[in-house]
Formats: structure tokens, C-alpha cells, sequence
């Protein structure tokens, strides 16, 4: 029994003493130190993406092949990963730059979402590339600054897109009474049209789970403030607690209540089905919709139409996808290699015409592009540009993630209107 | 010395690669995160060394249990766990007992009600998701639309969507893949007891209710107690169906293990850290005194 008790405690003191030491073995050094920007590694260029299905993969393919053509000793190594609408590949990508193992390049959104790479170090500057492949006086200066810190550019584009986006279907609306041509000068008019949707017992408005919701809100509150109000949300010069405010956070109150039941176990495919079967009048979200409504093989303006949010026409809610070139990628020449692909006018509109977007650069042919592509990329030319909220080109991603929680809680009805906006108040100014 | 090699050496030899093993990557991690988590390791360059960390103790811990929403996660995770173990444990024990009498095809029976535990959580939470689709009337779907189809209308809900105990909902999946781990448990618990037992006690005259409220209940409950440790962890640390079910974002249904993931993917490592911990002490409070107390039983 003596023999016993002494063996378990000099296992115990074992077990502590390993405890302590690799308690004590302390975070690893900062050791992502590049190789230097000059040339390196082309064999091979390993580009992690979340664009695995649909017309986001299609996408990928059509710049693969471009990038084949230009770059024909670089090998392509896909590194795309399913699942969660990003949120998957975002989680993996993360640890992998935390344990220094970057791939060679990376999608991210333009705008805040970079912050957190950049505050971490994880990217480099490329500003030089710019210089080299010509690119800067090819995209829109708007784009440029949403892209720049402390005059460093992270990141090169490769397509754009428009959040403030409303799809309808006509049948619904013509069985409603409603006009499918008409377009909504405000959220009052648009009301009327939902109501008219509603009492012919359809879904007035379809929308899936928090950050479609989130998308919807941020819509609404461009729409009440103008474009200027509403950018002046993230830089601090328009007030959260503002009557203003209230008032657009009521008006997202009474859409919501426009809204299918069962949203939150919805993604947006879900929604905006509903309005390809014809089980809800309208829907808002990103045009990258509209690639849905092609492969389901419908054509606007008989089977959908779309229009910019009520009160939002003439401002482009802008969100992009960039590439970076990450700190210790171990193929540098090959994502530098890539990132002159992408930002070719060649690899632009290849890609873009597949994904259903527009190209960045205004170099890129797009003569024959859709119906679709050719007047979001004439209002890019000619709106006010607004940086999107959901998408994270407006706010980090920590800021974002607190605006969710809070949307969330207020559309379930944990919450009241004043305490939606004092929590999104606290989420934005605690960023 | 060379005596007490003899007798120390060999056993300490062989038990040292599991316990190094475990000291790294069971108690060194959980002193790892344990002081991420009084660090205010907040933000995405703190992560990786590019900005200052400083230790600010358990102000992490009294913020998070200050805030209202991770009180709401606490107070889900409380109510999923009641129903959860109450749901298993009573579903389970009836099973079993009826399994118990001797009945044709019990081998059947058996595997059919143990069978639901061979399906992963996530693909279950898939099927489930439709099945507790929260719209009603018209649009109604899954367990909604079978409700209108037998006339049981008024049984409708919202499942998982009601903001206060939307999260029992999803513990109905739950239940419906462990209550035949239970039954197993229980079934193994009566074919131990000894079948002169209970005709002792019949012949002492107990009515067939006091066979098992002396005899039969007793010799369970060390069953009843380990089933009750094993579910109630699993429900403590639960998040994979409630994520396939349910998202991330989704208030009706966060959990501190959702907070968790939450907090991480969004850079805030101390706070992720932090809510890992309490959760660790949580679950430790669950089976820690089952530990004493089966070790006092062994000695």
C-alpha cells in the first residue's frame, strides 16, 4: 500500500512537472520573415479560396485558364475550401498563418476585412506590383483608397460586386396587383408593394439567416441616411443614437416582419429560390444572385427583375474579392505570377463573365457580358461608391461579428428597437 | 538503489509515453489556454506578436460572466442539458425495462433503438434541420406539416426558433440518438442483477414494486450515474449539432462552445480561451466528484 501511494505521487510530480514546463515553453517568435520581394519560387502557386461550387468554381476555371496561357511553367495547386460561405476556409486559413504555413496566396475581402491580416503582419505591401504590371491607373480610384493603408496597398482585386440589390419575381408581383416594371423611390412606397405582395398570400420578402439579414439592414440604413450618412456610420461623423437611425432601424423592423418564419436555417440560395419557385415577391441580396437565377435557366425581365434597393438608386453598395501575397509564402514568384493574372484585363474579364460580376479593372473587354453585368458596371462608373457592411469591406471582422449578435437577437426577439441600437452603437464604436 | 530500480523502473518505463503524452497535450494545453486567457489577447495583431500582451488576470472571466449575452448562452446550455439528460435517461431506462422481459426479437429491438447513435451529429443535425423547420400553416415543412396531416394543429411551433427555449428543440435529436446508448447501459445494468435476488425478495413477500424500488433500483444506480456523467458531458461540450442544426450567429441557440468558436474566428483569442476555461471548470463540476467518489469506492 506504502509502495503504491509513493508511486502515485511520483507519477502525479511527473505529471506537474510536465505541466509546467510546457506551460512555460511560451508563444513562438515572430519567424514569418519573407524571403525578400525579389523574384523567388515560381514552380508552383498554391491560390486558397473559398470558390469550391456553382458559378464561383466556374469563375476559378475560367482564371485557371488565363492564368495557364500567361504563366505556362507556374503549376496551379487549388487550395479552395467548402463550406459556410467562406467561413470555413477563413477558419483554416487563419491557423494556418498563425503556424507561419501561409499558402501562396489568398482571397479576402477588400477593405477592413484586411485590417486584421495587415495589423497581424501577414501580408505584404504590394504597391510595387502595381507599379510593375501598370495596374494603377486601371482601377477606379474609389476602389484604390478602400484598398490603401497608411498609403500601402494589400491586395490586388479581381472582381466587384453589388449588395443593395432587389430581386423580384414578375408573376408574384402581377398576382399581387403590382406593376413588375416599377421601381420604389423610398422604403414608404416599397411597403405598399410588400403589403399588396403579403395580402395575395405569398412571402412578401424572402431572406435567409443572420448575415443575409445583416445585408438587408445595411441596405435599409443606406437607403434612410444617403450614402454619405450611411458611410459616416463607420468613420464616426454620423451618430448611432441619432433619430435618424431609429428611424431606419424601424423601417428594417417592419421589413422583417415581411419576412418568411423560417429564416434562420436558411442560407441565401434558400431565398432567393423562393423567388426563382415564385414563393415570395422579393428578396435582397448580393448580385451574385443573379448567377443563380442563370443556371436555373430564367431570363430577365420575364422571370426576375431587379432594381437597386428603394432609396438606394444611384449609390453602388460595393464589396470586392482581392489576392494577397502573404508574408513567407513559400512560392513567391508564383503568387506574384498570379496576382499579375488577376489583375490583367484578360484574366478579369475571363473570370468575371463565369462569376457573374464585374471586372476592377476598366481595361477588361466586357462587350459580352449579361443584361446584368453591363448596367451594374455602368452604375460602378457612375454611382456614389459605399463600402458594404456585411461583407466585411466596411468594418472588421470582430466589429461585424458584434453587429450580427446583435441583428440576430433583435430579429428573433430577444430584444427592443432601443437596445438594438444602442448594442449596434457599442458594437461599432468598440472597434 | 538498484533494488528499487528493480521495482520502480519497469512500470514507470512503461507508463512514461502515455503520461509525457498526457502532460503536453492534455494539462499543457489546458495551461496554455488557461493563460491566453487571463492575457487581453484581443485583436488579430496581439495573436501573433506584433502588438503588446498584457496579463490583466480574470477580467476576461467577470466581463463574459457579466455580459448579458453570455449569461443567455449559460442559461441555454443549462436548459439543453436538463432536458437532454432527463429525455435520454428516462427514454433509455424504459426501453431497457421493456427489453427486459423477455420478448421476441429483442435482438431487433436492440439495434434498432441503439442504431441512431451510429449516425454522426452533423449529418443527423442536416436531416433535423428540415424536420424542425419552424414555419407554420401554408408553408409548413417537416414535423410542422406532419402535425396538420394527423390533425394535431395546434401542436405546431417554431422548434428551435423561439427565443427562450428554442434550444431544447434541438436537444429532441439529441435524445433521439442517445437514448439507446442508455437503454445499453441499463439493460446491461438489469441482466447484472442476479435473478435469485429478486426471488429472494419475493419470497420475503415484497409486492413487485418493492422488488425494484429495494432491489432492483439500488443495484442501478451506479448504472444511472455514469450514464448521467457521460451525457451530461457530451451535452456540456455539445456544439456540432447545434452548429449543422442551427448557425453561429443564430441568438436563439449560442452556447458557450458557439461563443467559443465565435470569439476565435473573429481574432479575440483571450476571450475564446476564457470561455474554454469555464467551460473545462463546468464539466469538471460535473465530474470530478463522480471520480472521488468511484476511487474512494475502489480503495
Amino acid at each position: 500500500m506504502r509502495v503504491n501511494s509513493r508511486l502515485t505521487a511520483t507519477l502525479a510530480g511527473v505529471a506537474i512537472l510536465g505541466l509546467g514546463l510546457s506551460a512555460c515553453g511560451g508563444d513562438s517568435d515572430d519567424t514569418g520573415s519573407a524571403d525578400g520581394s525579389g523574384g523567388g519560387d515560381a514552380s508552383e502557386v498554391e491560390v486558397f479560396t473559398w470558390w469550391a461550387a456553382g458559378s464561383e468554381k466556374a469563375g476559378l476555371d475560367a482564371l485557371v485558364s488565363v492564368f495557364n496561357e500567361q504563366h505556362p511553367d507556374t503549376e496551379f495547386v487549388n487550395g479552395a475550401v467548402a463550406g459556410g460561405a467562406g467561413s470555413a476556409a477563413k477558419d483554416l486559413l487563419q491557423s494556418r498563418l498563425q503556424t507561419n504555413d501561409p499558402p501562396d496566396t489568398f482571397q479576402a475581402h477588400a477593405g477592413a476585412e484586411l485590417q486584421d491580416y495587415i495589423d497581424a503582419g501577414q501580408v505584404e505591401d504590394v504597391s510595387d506590383l502595381y507599379d510593375e504590371f501598370g495596374l494603377t491607373d486601371a482601377f477606379p480610384q474609389d476602389l484604390i483608397d478602400r484598398l490603401t493603408v497608411d498609403g500601402k496597398i494589400y491586395s490586388i482585386p479581381s472582381n466587384i460586386h453589388r449588395a443593395n440589390v432587389v430581386w423580384a419575381n414578375p408573376t408574384v408581383l402581377e398576382d399581387a396587383g403590382l406593376d413588375p416594371a416599377a421601381t420604389y423611390d423610398s422604403m414608404d412606397d416599397w411597403f405598399t408593394a410588400l403589403d399588396a405582395v403579403k395580402d395575395s398570400g405569398k412571402t412578401a420578402l424572402s431572406v435567409a439567416t443572420t448575415w443575409t439579414q445583416v445585408n438587408l439592414l445595411e441596405t435599409v440604413l443606406l437607403s434612410d441616411l444617403g450614402a454619405e450618412g450611411y458611410s459616416g456610420l463607420w468613420d464616426g461623423s454620423t451618430d448611432w443614437t441619432g433619430d435618424d437611425v431609429t428611424g431606419a432601424l424601424e423601417d428594417f423592423e417592419k421589413l422583417m416582419s415581411y419576412t418568411n418564419t423560417d429564416r434562420d436555417g436558411l442560407d441565401w440560395p434558400d431565398a432567393t429560390q423562393q423567388i426563382i419557385d415564385g414563393q415570395a415577391g422579393f428578396n435582397v441580396m448580393g448580385d451574385w444572385a443573379e448567377a443563380a437565377f442563370e443556371e436555373a435557366g430564367k431570363t430577365a425581365p420575364a422571370d426576375y427583375v431587379y432594381f437597386p434597393v428603394p432609396g438606394t438608386d444611384g449609390t453602388f453598395d460595393f464589396l470586392a474579392d482581392s489576392f494577397t501575397l502573404p508574408v513567407g509564402a513559400p512560392h513567391p514568384g508564383g503568387a506574384k505570377a498570379w496576382l499579375e493574372t488577376v489583375g490583367s484585363p484578360e484574366g478579369q474579364a475571363a473570370f468575371n463573365k463565369a462569376k457573374g460580376s464585374i471586372p476592377a479593372n476598366t481595361n477588361a473587354d466586357t462587350s459580352d457580358f449579361s443584361d446584368y453585368q453591363q448596367t451594374a458596371i455602368e452604375s460602378f462608373g457612375s454611382d456614389t461608391i459605399v463600402s458594404s457592411l456585411a461583407h466585411g469591406a466596411a468594418v472588421p471582422v470582430a466589429t461585424l461579428n458584434a453587429v450580427s449578435d446583435a441583428t440576430s437577437k433583435f430579429t428573433t426577439g430577444a430584444s427592443d428597437l432601443a437596445t438594438y441600437q444602442s448594442e449596434l452603437a457599442s458594437a461599432v464604436s468598440g472597434s | 538503489m538498484k533494488n528499487r530500480f528493480r521495482r520502480f523502473g519497469p512500470p514507470i518505463l512503461l507508463l512514461a509515453p502515455s503520461l509525457v503524452l498526457m502532460a503536453v497535450f492534455v494539462y499543457g494545453l489546458i495551461g496554455a489556454n488557461f493563460r491566453t486567457s487571463i492575457t487581453d489577447n484581443h485583436t488579430a495583431g496581439q495573436a501573433t506578436g506584433r502588438q503588446p500582451v498584457s496579463t490583466v488576470w480574470f477580467q476576461n472571466y467577470v466581463d463574459l460572466l457579466k455580459s448579458e449575452s453570455f449569461q443567455h448562452s449559460l442559461v441555454n446550455l443549462v436548459l439543453y442539458t436538463a432536458v437532454f439528460l432527463v429525455g435520454t435517461l428516462v427514454i433509455g431506462f424504459v426501453w431497457a425495462w421493456l427489453l427486459d422481459k423477455p420478448v421476441k426479437g429483442e435482438g431487433f429491438f436492440r439495434s434498432v433503438y441503439l442504431f441512431p447513435m451510429a449516425v454522426s451529429f452533423v449529418a443527423s443535425g442536416v436531416v433535423w434541420r428540415w424536420l424542425l423547420n419552424s414555419n407554420q400553416d401554408e408553408s409548413a415543412s417537416g414535423l410542422n406539416r406532419l402535425f396538420q396531416m394527423v390533425g394535431l394543429d395546434f401542436l405546431q411551433n417554431n422548434w428551435w426558433n423561439n427565443v427562450t427555449f428554442g434550444i431544447t428543440a434541438i436537444a429532441i435529436p439529441a435524445i433521439w440518438q442517445l437514448s439507446g446508448y442508455v437503454m445499453a447501459l441499463f439493460l446491461a445494468g438489469f441482466r447484472g442483477i442476479p435473478e435469485e435476488l429478486r426471488e429472494a425478495g419475493r419470497m420475503d413477500g415484497a409486492s413487485e414494486w418493492k422488488v425494484y424500488r429495494y432491489v432492483i433500483f439500488p443495484e442501478l444506480t451506479p448504472i444511472a450515474l455514469s450514464a448521467l456523467i457521460i451525457i451530461g458531458h457530451m451535452s456540456l461540450k455539445s456544439f456540432d449539432l447545434i452548429m449543422s442544426i442551427s448557425k453561429p450567429a443564430n441568438y436563439q441557440t449560442k452556447v458557450p462552445a458557439v461563443d467559443m468558436y465565435v470569439s476565435k474566428s473573429s481574432f479575440d483569442y483571450a476571450n475564446a480561451a476564457a470561455i474554454g476555461s469555464i467551460l473545462l471548470i463546468i464539466v469538471a463540476i460535473a465530474v470530478v466528484p463522480y471520480l472521488i467518489k468511484t476511487n474512494r469506492q475502489e480503495k
